[in-house]
């Protein structure tokens, strides 16, 4: 086992406290098929309260369906799925919208909502729940502010570049505090600049908050910077770990043809012997 | 091979028309169970009501005249040019007036439904939404459906009081008929029967286009290629299914009031 970071945030007792809890999320062998082979086949796997979870594998192998199955966009053929200790496979759609309100998710390119400004979209929520015009505001210029767009506060998503429509995305996902986040590769297509931005968004999240997320990405790097990097708070920014130490409330999971082949710390991903891991890392 | 095809082809069908089914019993039920979006139904009413009366305008009052045009001439061989006036009144509001609407604004509306909702699924933007915790059906499906049943209603006694008026210019400038008898004919022809039929028929036709148009948006797959065929079967399907919805209630109306 590797050392622990010196973050109190970061500290061993916390981890094997929020160890003790109910998974939040949990997989029991599911499958999912789309006139096919199955894209997901027999994968189980959990995520536990402060724990973050990413998911690695090439394109194609059903990282954003798992994710999609996670909040009940999409229902599994066979297997069970546990969300806030309720069975949300088989749960009609309606019983779905309360739970999912509990949960932030980062889609791919953003899908953010075209015709409403960047206050809209990231208040869509709260606006959904009737709460009041200057609460709304406040909030959404504080998940701006966290995410570095103050500024964009009137815009339209068509006038933001790439990046800056994934950040707002994120402050949508971030403004009604989640219970769990959702990452869709959030930094799929980005400069390297930009992509820094993101990873420094989600650890800032990760460290401040402690909320539970799976993220998936086929960019080892990021991974890497996840685990070997924390927030913070006294310089508000992203700073590396010190040598030799990371964060052991990130984890792996690696997808191959839709079976989960890796489950572990990131010591273990590097030691793997799996031949495909092993390729994937190289 | 071709049986396979005919085969699948017939699967598909039995399904659409089963999804249809169920879409358009969910979208129903809605329309009767809170939340009810005040605002996107406002904002609706106005994309749907309000941007298609130049085009009810100008097919109802150009339909009007076209039927005082050709019924002039068929009834001056009988001597009964005076009844021009019934004969355009009766045809608008039985019949011309609710189609036609129903079919122009099927072409406006059904299309930019589908392809707004089905723009919004290539873009994971209904997925966001439902991940949001906001059901798409109640918030983008039920305020246009009440919305498109609502606007049509006024946008057909718009359509029909063009109609008339479309056969009045026609009769008194081009056939150098009384306008007064026109109006008068018009007047007294129309029973409260007529109007009603008139009127029940756009209730029908509005809950089909937008059922339609929204159904086939939220259907769409195969990025903006697939919104394309989303848009022409939304307006296909829905123009088609107004005049078969047309017949039916044509019938049970006659039947009701014979």
């Amino acid at each position: 086992m590797n050392t622990l970071p010196p973050s109190g945030q970061h500290g061993q007792n916390s981890v094997l406290t929020e160890e003790t809890q109910a998974p939040v999320l949990e997989f029991q062998h599911v499958t999912i098929s789309f006139e096919g082979p199955p894209v997901l086949n027999d994968v189980s796997f959990t995520v536990a309260p402060g724990e973050t979870r990413i998911l690695l594998g090439p394109a194609g192998v059903g990282k954003s369906v798992l994710l999609k199955l996670a909040n009940g966009l999409l229902r599994p053929d066979s297997g069970s799925i546990r969300l806030f200790g309720e069975e949300i496979a088989i749960m009609p759609e309606e019983q779905l919208f309360p739970l999912r309100k509990r949960i932030g998710m980062v889609f791919q390119e953003g899908a953010l909502f075209d015709s409403l400004t960047v206050r809209d979209n990231v208040a869509y929520q709260l606006i959904q729940q009737r709460v009041a015009d200057e609460e709304i505001d406040e909030r959404v210029r504080e998940a701006l502010t966290f995410v570095g767009l103050e500024e964009t506060f009137s815009l339209y998503p068509s006038s933001l570049s790439g990046g800056m429509r994934r950040r707002v995305a994120i402050a949508r996902a971030f403004i009604h505090h989640p219970e769990l986040l959702l990452y869709d590769s959030p930094t799929g297509g980005l400069d390297p600049v930009t992509s820094t931005t993101i990873i420094e968004l989600i650890v800032k999240e990760r460290d401040v908050h402690r909320t539970p997320s799976l993220l998936v990405t086929h960019r080892i790097q990021d991974a890497f910077t996840l685990c070997t990097h924390h927030f913070d708070k006294e310089k508000n920014a992203m700073v590396p770990l010190p040598e030799g130490t990371i964060d052991l409330g990130t984890t792996f999971l690696m997808l191959d043809e839709g079976r989960l082949l890796f489950d572990g710390s990131l010591h273990d991903l590097v030691n793997s012997s799996n031949d495909f891991v092993r390729e994937f890392l190289e | 091979m071709a049986i396979i095809s005919i085969e699948g082809n017939a699967k598909q069908l039995v399904l659409t028309v089963q999804e249809y089914s169920l879409f358009a019993w969910r979208a129903f039920l809605n329309l009767f169970r809170p939340p009810i979006y005040v605002v996107d139904f406002l904002v609706q009413s106005d994309v749907i009501g309000f941007g298609s009366i130049p085009i009810c305008v100008l097919s109802g009052f150009f339909t009007g005249g076209v039927l005082a045009l050709q019924s002039a001439a068929t009834l001056a061989s009988f001597g009964a040019t005076a009844v021009t006036g019934r004969f355009v009144a009766l045809t608008m509001f039985r019949e011309l007036g609710p189609v036609l609407t129903g079919v122009m604004v099927s072409g406006r509306n059904a299309s930019s439904m589908a392809s707004e909702l089905g723009s919004m699924v290539v873009t994971e933007q209904i997925d966001a939404m439902r991940a949001l915790g906001v059901d798409p059906l109640r918030k983008l499906v039920t305020p246009r459906i009440f919305a498109c049943i609502t606007m049509l209603f006024f946008l057909t006694i718009l359509s029909d009081f063009m109609g008339i008026l479309g056969g009045a210019f026609v009769t008194v400038f081009m056939n150098h008929q009384n306008g007064t008898q026109y109006f008068s004919m018009a007047w007294e022809s129309l029973r409260y029967p007529d109007v009603i039929q008139g009127l029940v028929k756009p209730l029908f036709s509005g809950y089909i286009i937008a059922s339609i148009g929204c159904f086939y948006g939220l259907k769409t797959t195969g990025g903006t290629q697939g919104v394309g065929r989303a848009t022409i079967q939304a307006v296909v399907w829905s123009s088609v299914f107004i005049i078969v919805a047309d017949f039916f209630v044509t019938r049970v109306m006659l039947f009701i009031f014979s």
